[in-house]
């Protein structure tokens, strides 16, 4: 036991030490939330727009009015002819044009129709896409305005809730999806690593030829990650909770064991990497493409599992982060206990054990 | 005195390369045993072997009476070993090192300090500072001190005066010699035929072969020849003039002269003197001399 105590000492040297890795680590997490907390996100203000009015007037001043009123978009100019419209959009600023119809206002009040025209900057779609909806919405809005009594036979009129995230923030998905990659990092890619480490450096060499068995010296190494992951995912949760108000809804215990749960697959999945890794180099890249780049993009952190082809979405059933996303969210958002995630749980601890009895089984007792 | 270390027939192969073959050696209690041999000879695999660390192709092999494949666990609890690599952790500091190795083989530096007091009572002062940036003669120094912190049976080193300074090495093998006291056997290797001396016996050891088992002054009284020592200024161009010469045995570059043996078993230097003086050589001196080993190993390897 005092062999082991004194492995665990050493191990938690070597992380302290390195104070680089640390700060990496603890600001990495903190930073990334800052990020998708305050800069990120779908909402967008201040768009700059430029109008092309022929017509200059009573309805179109009308419409400009409540269009520049609205917060979303700032006037960039007023165009004199269609010409200029590409110019416009060259110079780049603009990300929105409207145009309209000549003789707009009578128009309108003559045939009861009048057209506009929106001509966005698609070089980002998701931009042009919420920009022409914005706009779309407020020419409905005044048209519904002016004709309050035009209206149909039956009316509709739906009222949109959205449950769990009722202010669609997006920082609510990414505290899940930032657990997830954070616990694997630092579970999987630094132990891989630090296992590695100690062949490379040929003290495993020394270690071998030692009375202690390998069970304890992978159990003695991954202690220290297991609480320093702990640590972080705490850190992570307490700052979405106090800055971003991102709630836990359901049991924390719960949460904490599952946190743990996972943490234990990642650490599984470092020393299998360090079984196959003979440098410290190998070994980042086996973690970084094997590990990250599937969890970042498969497990639905990102981009909709549900959207991709069905070749992608089976794979994405092999990746562990998957059904801790769904879990984390499930109680974190949602409020669920274990009665709804036990499938989900059981899935990653199957995960665990099998990583676990392939590492044990190709962990060398000797050199080749 | 029984065996520590018995090799019966041992061979190992890294896919075509023969690193091993049919090692065949006993080494004795208590004995200071070198191992000499060039870079790429086989050290380094049959160290490997005895330490439990690399399974033998074909032979066995034990220490202390427990076989190194099946008895691997009871070997690691009694042998020391001391990598040619430095393989300590550079990160942690010379103490921290010595008690985490103190603390691996399940005892205390107090406990076993008079062993490793005077090596690590030259590091002491030092105790607080980074392994990594040792000296490499304190680096070694340290590296023996955690292979021998457990009180070995058998110490293991691998090239231990590898890249340390002259006269860290001596204090070294005077390290080693006193060490024996303790009743420890010692197996080391190295490249440097100076410090076979040094040792009990040697064994000589090339392209995986062992040449010959020997002590030091009984090897060098079954030297074959009569050898010549030349001294000159222009050393080199009489190198290259007798390298073509007919009666030329062996010649080979020795620090400043040249050790030559004569094809002519009963040559003495003043017939060689004379015919040397027909090859219209530079001027030279020359004398007969004792081998050292490092001569009954060229004789050895031409032998093959």
């Amino acid at each position: 036991m005092k062999r082991f105590y004194a492995f665990v000492k050493k191990e938690f040297y070597h992380i302290l030490r390195d104070y680089r890795t640390m700060l990496i680590l603890f600001g990495m997490p903190v930073a990334q939330i800052m990020l998708f907390g305050f800069a990120i996100t779908n909402e967008i203000k201040d768009a700059h727009i430029a109008i092309l009015d022929p017509s200059k007037d009573h309805e179109t001043s009308r419409l400009n009015e409540k269009i520049l009123s609205s917060g979303y978009f700032i006037l960039d100019k007023y165009l004199n002819s269609p010409g200029e419209i590409e110019s416009v959009f060259e110079e780049g600023k603009v990300k929105i044009v409207v145009v309209y119809d000549e003789d707009f206002g009578r128009k309108l009040l003559k045939n009861k129709a009048a057209s506009i025209q929106i001509i966005a900057d698609a070089t980002d779609p998701n931009t042009a896409n919420t920009l022409t909806n914005y706009i779309s919405a407020i020419f409905q809005d005044y048209v519904q305005s002016q004709n309050p009594l035009a209206i149909s036979p039956v009316r509709v009129i739906p009222e949109v809730r959205f449950r769990y995230n009722p202010d669609l923030k997006g920082v609510f998905l990414f505290i899940p999806g930032l657990i997830t990659i954070i616990l694997m990092l630092v579970s999987a890619m630094m132990t891989s690593i630090s296992l590695t480490r100690e062949k490379e450096l040929g003290t495993m060499e020394v270690l071998l030829a030692s009375p202690m068995k390998p069970v304890q010296i992978i159990v003695a190494k991954v202690i220290p990650y297991i609480i320093l992951a702990f640590i972080i995912s705490i850190v992570i949760l307490l700052l979405g909770y106090l800055v971003f108000k991102v709630p836990v809804k359901g049991n924390i215990a719960l949460l904490i064991s599952e946190f743990l749960l996972f943490i234990i697959t990642a650490l599984s999945l470092g020393i299998l990497i360090s079984t196959i890794a003979k440098t410290q180099q190998v070994a980042l890249m086996m973690s970084l493409m094997g590990l990250m780049l599937p969890t970042i993009i498969l497990s639905g952190f990102i981009f909709p599992v549900e959207n991709m082809p069905k070749i992608l979405q089976w794979i994405s059933y092999l990746i562990p982060a998957k059904w801790f996303i769904t879990i984390v969210k499930g109680i974190m958002l949602k409020g669920l206990g274990i009665e709804a995630i036990w499938k989900e749980t059981l899935i990653i601890l199957g995960f665990t054990l099998f990583f676990l009895i392939v590492s044990i089984k190709k962990f060398k007792i000797r050199l080749a | 005195m029984s065996q520590a270390v018995i090799i019966d027939h041992v061979s190992k192969n890294y896919g075509k390369i023969k690193a091993l073959r049919n090692i065949n050696l006993e080494i004795q209690q208590q004995e200071i045993f070198g191992l000499i041999g060039p870079d790429g000879a086989g050290k380094t695999s049959l160290f490997r072997i005895l330490t439990t660390l690399l399974l033998p192709d074909e032979g066995r092999a034990s220490i202390l009476g427990q076989d190194v494949i099946r008895d691997y666990k009871k070997i690691r609890k009694i042998i020391g070993y001391m990598p040619g690599r430095f393989s300590l952790y550079q990160d942690l500091s010379v103490e921290e090192n010595l008690s985490l190795f103190a603390a691996i083989f399940g005892t205390t530096i107090e406990e076993n300090y008079d062993l490793v007091k005077e090596i690590y009572s030259q590091i002491e002062p030092f105790k607080k500072r980074k392994a990594g940036n040792l000296s490499g003669g304190m680096k070694q120094k340290l590296a023996l001190s955690c292979a021998l912190i457990h009180k070995p049976e058998i110490l293991f080193l691998d090239e231990p005066t590898t890249g340390v300074d002259p006269v860290s090495r001596k204090e070294f093998w005077g390290m080693l010699r006193r060490l024996k006291d303790y009743g420890i056997t010692i197996l080391v290797s190295t490249p440097y035929m100076d410090e076979a001396n040094l040792c009990d016996r040697i064994g000589l050891i090339q392209n995986g072969e062992l040449l010959s088992v020997n002590t030091p002054e009984q090897l060098k009284s079954e030297y074959p020849n009569r050898l010549f020592a030349i001294h000159s200024e222009k050393k080199y161009q009489i190198l290259q003039s007798l390298k073509g010469y007919e009666n030329t045995h062996s010649i080979f570059s020795f620090g400043d002269e040249i050790h030559y043996v004569d094809k002519r078993k009963n040559a003495i230097p003043e017939v060689l003197e004379n015919d040397f003086n027909g090859l219209d050589l530079p001027e030279f001196k020359l004398k007969e001399i004792q081998p050292t080993v490092e001569d009954c190993f060229l004789e050895l390897m031409q032998q093959k």
